[in-house]
C-alpha cells in the first residue's frame, strides 16, 4: 500500500493518497520521478489529498513540489506534519 | 504516429462532429422563454438559455457574438434556430453560423410576439430535427477530432494522477496531428514561465506571457485581498491544495511532456491549424468549457479531484479522477477512474490509453456521465458591465 506520493526527489512535501492517516502511523511513500521508496511517520492526522512535510522546514523556507517553488513556510514545520494553508502561503497575490 | 479512426458527422465546412444536436439559440435573455417553448414543442432539440445579450458593447459584445456564433457553428451541432428580440443582431448571429454552410434560420420577436415566433420557429426546428435524424456517422482520421481540456475541483491527486493522464493522452494526440486546447489563464500563475518555455516560437511565447500578464494585472486591479480565497478555491483547499503555484504546477500537467504551444487564442476564437492552442479564459469550469465549445472543440477531457460535476450542452465532457474517495462517493460522475496510478497499479501510459479509449467510445456515440445526468451548463463569459 502506498500511503503518500512525492513528485520529485527535490520536493519538500508529499501527498497522502489514502483515507484515515493518523498521528503515529508509519507511512510508505513513493517518489514518482525516479521511482524509489521512503518511509516517514505522521505526527498528526492528515486527510487524503493533503500534504505532509518530508523533513523539518523552518519558517520562511521555500516549499518545493514538482521540483518547483510553490510558496513559503509561515511557521516552523516538523517532519511528518500536516503542511497546508495554516503553515504555508503563496508568494503571489 | 498512427491512432485509430473514429466515426463522426461530416459537416458542410469539412469539420467533423461527434454529436448531432439541433440547437435553439437565443440571442439575448429576452428570447429564452420562446427558445424553451420551441424545445418543449419539438422533442429532441436543445434550447440554450443564457442571461446576456442586451446593451453589451465593445470587446464584450464581440465576445458575446463570437461565443453564440461559435456555439452554433460547432460541428457537434447539425442545424440551428436563432431567436432574438429584434432582427438586426438576430441576423448577425444567423449569418455567422451560415458561413459554415449548415442549415440555420432566425426569428425576431418584435412585431410578432412570442406566440407567433414560437410557432414559426417550431416549424423550422421540426424540419431541421427530422433532417438531422437521417444523417449518419462516417469514418474519419483522428486529425479531424478537436480535443479540449480544463480541470475542476482540483486537489493534489489531480496533479499526481488525473492531469498527467490527460497530458499523456495529449502527447499521443499531438503526435497524431490533432487540434488541442487548454486555457484557464489565472490558473497558470506560478507556472507561466514553464508554459512560455514550451512555445513553438519566441513570438508565441511572448504572446502567451502578454495574455497571462494582462489577466494577472486585471486580477491585481480588482482583488479585495490577496485572492487566497478564490485561487485556490475553497474546494481546492479542502482537497489539500495550498497555493496557486501548487495548483498551477498541477494544472499544466495536462499539456503533457512533448506538446509544443503552437498558438494563443482570444476567448471563443477558433484555431487556424493543428497543434496545441492556449485560449485566454476564466478558470471557472462552465465558462471555460463553453468557450472551448465556441472555439470548435468536439470532445473535452475534464480531470477532477474533489468531483466537479460539470457538463456542456453540445460538447461531451469526459470526466476522470485519480482520487479514490471521489470514485467511491461520486462514481456516477466519473467516466475514467485512474486512481490506480497512485498505488502503482496503473502506469501513466496505461492511464493515458484508458482515457483515449474512452475518448473514442465517446466520439463514436457513448454518452458521458455528464450527458446522462443532464449537465448542460452553458455559461457565457462577460468581460464587463453593460451600457
Amino acid at each position: 500500500m502506498i500511503h503518500f506520493v512525492v513528485h520529485g526527489p527535490r520536493d519538500s512535501t508529499g501527498v497522502v493518497v489514502v483515507e484515515g492517516v493518523r498521528a503515529g502511523d508509519a507511512l510508505d511513500g513513493w517518489v514518482m520521478d525516479g521511482d524509489h521508496s521512503l518511509t516517514i511517520t505522521a505526527v498528526e492526522d492528515i486527510p487524503i489529498g493533503h500534504k505532509l512535510a518530508l523533513h523539518a522546514i523552518a519558517s520562511g523556507d521555500t516549499i518545493i513540489k514538482y521540483g518547483h517553488d510553490i510558496g513559503r513556510a509561515i511557521a516552523d514545520i516538523q517532519a511528518g506534519a500536516h503542511l497546508h494553508v495554516h503553515n504555508v502561503k503563496t508568494k503571489r497575490w | 504516429m498512427g491512432l485509430p479512426t473514429f466515426f463522426g458527422y461530416h459537416r458542410e465546412n469539412g469539420r467533423v462532429g461527434v454529436r448531432n444536436h439541433v440547437v435553439i439559440l437565443p440571442v439575448d435573455d429576452l428570447s429564452n422563454a420562446a427558445s424553451e417553448a420551441v424545445a418543449n414543442n419539438i422533442k429532441g432539440v436543445l434550447a440554450l438559455p443564457h442571461p446576456y445579450g442586451r446593451l453589451q458593447f465593445g470587446a464584450d459584445l464581440e465576445l458575446h457574438f463570437r461565443t453564440l456564433i461559435g456555439t452554433g457553428a460547432n460541428p457537434n451541432v447539425a442545424a440551428v434556430v436563432v431567436i432574438g428580440i429584434e432582427p438586426g443582431w438576430t441576423q448577425r448571429v444567423v449569418e455567422g453560423i451560415a458561413a459554415t454552410g449548415k442549415p440555420v434560420s432566425g426569428f425576431a420577436i418584435e412585431l410578432n410576439g412570442d406566440i407567433n415566433t414560437i410557432a414559426n420557429a417550431s416549424r423550422a426546428a421540426q424540419q431541421y430535427l427530422q433532417w438531422a435524424s437521417e444523417l449518419r456517422r462516417t469514418e474519419h482520421a483522428i486529425e479531424a477530432l478537436w480535443v479540449s481540456t480544463k480541470c475542476g475541483e482540483s486537489d493534489t491527486t489531480s496533479g499526481c494522477g488525473a492531469n498527467p493522464t490527460v497530458g499523456n493522452a495529449f502527447d499521443k494526440l499531438y503526435g497524431a496531428g490533432t487540434t488541442l486546447l487548454f486555457g484557464e489563464t489565472s490558473e497558470i500563475t506560478g507556472a507561466e514561465h514553464l508554459v512560455a518555455e514550451r512555445a513553438g516560437t519566441p513570438e508565441i511565447g511572448r504572446q502567451f506571457l502578454k495574455t497571462w500578464n494582462d489577466y494577472n494585472d486585471f486580477i491585481l486591479a480588482n482583488k479585495t485581498d490577496d485572492l487566497s480565497d478564490s485561487q485556490p478555491t475553497k474546494g481546492n483547499i479542502i482537497g489539500g491544495l495550498t497555493t496557486i503555484e501548487e495548483k498551477a504546477l498541477g494544472n499544466i500537467q495536462k499539456i503533457g511532456q512533448h506538446c509544443l504551444l503552437d498558438g494563443v487564442l482570444e476567448p471563443a476564437q477558433t484555431p487556424t491549424g493543428p497543434g496545441l492552442w492556449f485560449m485566454d479564459s476564466s478558470s471557472a469550469a462552465a465558462e471555460m468549457v463553453t468557450l472551448a465549445a465556441a472555439g470548435g472543440f468536439v470532445v473535452h477531457f475534464f480531470p477532477t479531484g474533489q468531483g466537479n460535476v460539470i457538463g456542456n450542452p453540445i460538447l461531451p465532457v469526459i470526466k476522470l479522477t485519480a482520487n479514490p474517495r471521489t470514485v467511491r462517493t461520486m462514481g456516477e460522475h466519473v467516466d475514467v477512474d485512474c486512481s490506480g496510478l497512485l498505488q502503482r497499479e496503473l502506469t501513466l501510459d496505461g492511464a493515458g490509453d484508458a482515457l483515449l479509449d474512452m475518448m473514442y467510445r465517446t466520439a463514436n456515440g457513448r454518452l458521458t456521465a455528464a450527458e446522462a445526468l443532464g449537465h448542460r451548463e452553458f455559461v457565457l463569459t462577460k468581460l464587463y458591465r453593460s451600457a
